[in-house]
């Protein structure tokens, strides 16, 4: 690769550092109306409702992978198993499957 | 005091670091098979740290697209960021701004979920440096390791090991679920739209997350609202 892979780094650097930054450092010590407060603070469990529907099932091109790895990663988790668990065992569930197909 | 928060970080980020091992694993080696060499893909590894967008570059490369575009294309996938940077800062503790902006570097969908979801009022930037640095480090070894070793996992291996970080966004998710209606809501609605979003392919992967995750967490708020009102 040539100098421009280089440019091209530190561009993407840069985009990828500013939405990051900007509000944990722009909205240190400043307290937001309550309505957005509210809102922020449903963010989380919303992201991770978008980030694992509906992803999780495409994991591989097999879709048995990932609805048994859904399934596996939800039923160790409502046994209200530590999240270390329920990625280890997520994973061995889906080594035994693929030693079965 | 300090060192037993960064501590319980770096467990916190465990999870995450065996998540990221095998997909930093193929990114190394699609790095290289994609023309870079070992220090060129470390460098995307350690200056970008943003997985998707990684991997989009390399293929953005291939195609020969310009390096402007690619940049362009960076910034509209991890624009997502902001919004859970935002979201973060109502939980994390009062600190210098210089603090704050270098543990902003360390934000990822994964990072962010780790401490989002931790139990208690204000996490501490020792807490959150823990889970940092556990998980930026194995996204930069396993990138060079990929690079290095030029091959994959064995495929079962890798196959059941892709399911890792879902089953850690799972892992992080239920226990907050149970018994508490709202957050069952915020979940399914978020996955719902963005499910829709993916089929009909409207908005790409960044968008349609960010969108999603906004659309729910406003609506959810405002039904509460006029719950609490009538």
């Amino acid at each position: 690769m040539g100098s421009w892979y280089w440019w091209m780094i530190l561009g993407m650097a840069v985009v990828t550092y500013i939405p990051r930054a900007i509000p944990l450092t722009f909205l240190e010590g400043r307290e937001l109306p309550e309505p957005v407060q509210n809102v922020l603070r449903n963010i989380p469990y919303a992201v991770l409702g978008a980030l694992i529907f509906p992803a999780i099932f495409f994991i591989q091109e097999n879709i048995w992978f990932g609805v048994i790895g859904a399934l596996a990663a939800f039923g160790i988790a409502f046994t209200g198993a530590n999240v270390m668990i329920v990625v280890l065992g997520s994973i061995a569930v889906l080594a035994v499957f693929s030693v079965f197909i | 005091m300090g060192g037993r928060e960064f501590s319980a970080g770096i467990k916190a980020g465990t999870s995450i670091a065996i998540g990221y091992f095998p997909i930093a694993l193929t990114f190394g080696l699609l790095a290289k098979t994609t023309g870079l060499s070992l220090w060129e893909a470390t460098a995307m590894s350690i200056f970008v740290f943003a997985g998707a967008a990684q991997y989009i570059s390399l293929t953005l490369i291939t195609a020969g697209v310009a390096p402007a575009v690619i940049v362009l294309n960076t910034f509209i996938v991890n624009i997502r960021h902001f919004l859970m940077t935002a979201s973060l800062n109502e939980k994390m503790q009062p600190d210098d701004r210089w603090k704050k902006a270098l543990y902003a570097f360390g934000i990822t969908d994964e990072s962010f979920s780790v401490l989002a979801t931790q139990k208690g009022n204000k996490l501490s930037t020792a807490f959150a440096a823990g889970v940092i640095v556990i998980a930026y480090g194995s996204w930069i070894i396993f990138t060079a390791v990929g690079h290095l070793i030029g091959a994959n996992l064995p495929q079962f291996l890798q196959a059941s090991m892709s399911i890792a970080l879902y089953a850690m966004f799972v892992g992080l998710l239920v226990p907050s679920m149970r018994g508490n209606r709202k957050v069952v809501s915020l979940a399914v609605i978020a996955g719902l739209v963005n499910s829709f979003f993916y089929f009909t392919e409207w908005l790409s992967t960044g968008w349609a997350i960010m969108v999603s995750t906004l659309a729910s967490a406003i609506f959810i708020e405002w039904i509460s609202r006029k719950g609490v009102k009538a």
